[in-house]
């Protein structure tokens, strides 16, 4: 990928700021999302929730699946390759998607190299728990960045650990004199470049979303009040009462994250949410995948 | 002068981080509170993002009519990608339409999915060397004969000047050339003396 296809790519995300992302399953699933307000819908076969549920291996979807997705919706269509799985993101770039997603909620295809983005033209969103992973993931070519979270979980403690692990991190190297950020680039086992930019810019130099566990526009609002650019609902929308409703509602809430009032008017009768797994209770730990 | 970023959706960080190089001062506009009198606005800017999340919200949150009375009633506008999608009178093979205040037919996702941004240079109006960012873009397919057509690429209109508004298939705010802007901060200008001269 030259730098021009980058900087289109980083502009993609940039456009998705400020707005939801959401799981579907079938091209009903995405013209609901779609007429809630997605910026973006996320195409895979069965949702967090579900993968969990089932356990064994979990794969890319039918590219037959995720191109009726495609046809469905007019918004950016996302799909999930598993991590280090480069033959699936070759897949999934001759079928035009809008954006890979490497996913640790999928089943890891290597457990010592992700995939080098730098070789595609489209491009990627990774996972990343702290500065150190989300830095070396932009290293090897992601256009954007998320919080791992506990995906399926509805449990939204470790996307907010994340978030603030993530902000800490930046805050640290930003407050670093100069001659110290030879020594940081080491710790984090990222490039030095890249500590430079966070050193100057207060910030990552990609987009960074809010994902994994959120299920109420209240949690999607405090993801964003802790500075996520945007938020993944996944299993969150389409395993609630009444998905269309909520899906709105979450909408609503991260454009007016800091508006309680029309907080509490969004989330009022949304029906039932997510039932959830406290994420202290499961085995299998999504998060732990890929570093 | 004081100019409006509708911030509902999208890239609209980027539209106030360029105005501000120019020294102006801009709000975010995410709820009519924000909004409040029109006439306090001497131009608003509708960023790129996604359209039709950005269209169902300024219904939602009661934004549309008196954005859609502002702009019919002078205030400049500069609309860039899914801004432009929000002000065209039509587009192409969707009945979909928003404020429809500008009257052309956009084709959305015209250059198809994100495989297909591209960069480019061009002349835009009196501007020459223009860079232009086309991020999963519109054209325009038709205007109408008193839309001034400013650029092209490839044979489409990628940018137009109806009146009060201009409409941008591309993202000037993903540049470092500020020279777009500032094409619309003179319009905002002349906006800003003419509303002087009649209070």
């Amino acid at each position: 990928m030259d730098k021009q296809q980058y900087e289109l790519n980083k502009g993609l995300a940039q456009m998705l700021k400020g707005g939801v992302i959401m799981d579907v399953t079938t091209p009903e699933q995405a013209k609901i999302a779609e007429k809630a307000g997605a910026c973006a819908v996320m195409a895979l076969e069965r949702i967090p929730a579900d993968i969990r549920a089932a356990g064994g291996v979990s794969r890319m979807s039918d590219p037959a699946m995720i191109k009726s997705i495609q046809d469905a919706v007019s918004i950016p269509v996302m799909a999930k390759c598993r991590i280090g799985h480069f033959v699936e993101a070759q897949i999934l770039q001759a079928i035009e998607i809008d954006y890979i997603d490497e996913s640790e909620v999928l089943s890891p295809a290597d457990d010592v190299y992700h995939i080098n983005k730098r070789a595609f033209k489209v491009p990627f969103v990774c996972g990343a728990r702290d500065l150190g992973e989300a830095l070396r993931r932009i290293s090897e070519g992601a256009a954007m960045i998320r919080t791992k979270g506990e995906p399926g979980t509805g449990d939204v403690v470790q996307a907010v650990r994340h978030m603030r692990r993530m902000n800490a991190g930046i805050a640290k190297v930003a407050a670093l004199r100069e001659d110290e950020l030879f020594e940081a680039a080491k710790k984090l086992e990222v490039p030095y470049e890249l500590v430079v930019y966070v050193h100057e810019h207060k910030k990552l130099p990609v987009v960074n979303f809010a994902a994994g566990g959120v299920a109420t526009p209240a949690d999607a609002a405090l993801m964003m009040q802790l500075g996520a650019d945007g938020v993944f609902v996944g299993s969150g929308i389409f395993k609630s009462g009444d998905p269309a409703k909520r899906a709105a509602a979450i909408v609503q809430a991260v454009t007016n994250y800091e508006d309680a009032d029309l907080l509490a008017r969004v989330s009022a009768n949304l029906g039932e949410a997510m039932v959830g797994i406290n994420a202290d209770e499961i085995k299998t730990i999504m998060e732990e995948r890929g570093k | 002068m004081r100019i409006a970023v509708l911030a509902v959706q999208g890239a609209f960080r980027e539209h106030e981080e360029m105005l501000a190089r120019l020294g102006c001062e801009t709000q975010e506009i995410r709820a009519l509170s924000d909004f409040g009198q029109p006439t306090q606005w001497d131009g608003i800017i509708l960023p790129g993002g996604e359209s039709t999340t950005q269209g169902k919200l300024l219904r939602e949150l009661g934004l549309f009519q008196p954005l859609q009375r502002a702009i019919r009633d002078g205030l400049p506008v500069l609309a860039t990608c899914a801004g432009l999608i929000l002000l065209a009178e039509k587009l192409t093979d969707d009945p979909t339409v928003h404020l429809g205040t500008l009257p052309v037919t956009v084709r959305r996702n015209a250059y198809g999915r994100q495989l297909g941004s591209f960069t480019c240079k061009a002349s835009c109006g009196q501007l020459k060397e223009v860079p232009m960012v086309f991020i999963r873009a519109p054209y325009i397919e038709q205007t109408d004969k008193d839309v001034e057509i400013l650029a092209t690429v490839d044979g489409h209109v990628v940018a137009v000047r109806y009146q009060n508004q201009l409409g941008l298939s591309f993202h000037p705010e993903l540049t470092e050339d500020t020279r777009m802007h500032e094409s619309f901060l003179r319009l905002a200008a002349d906006y800003a003396q003419r509303k002087t001269k009649i209070a």
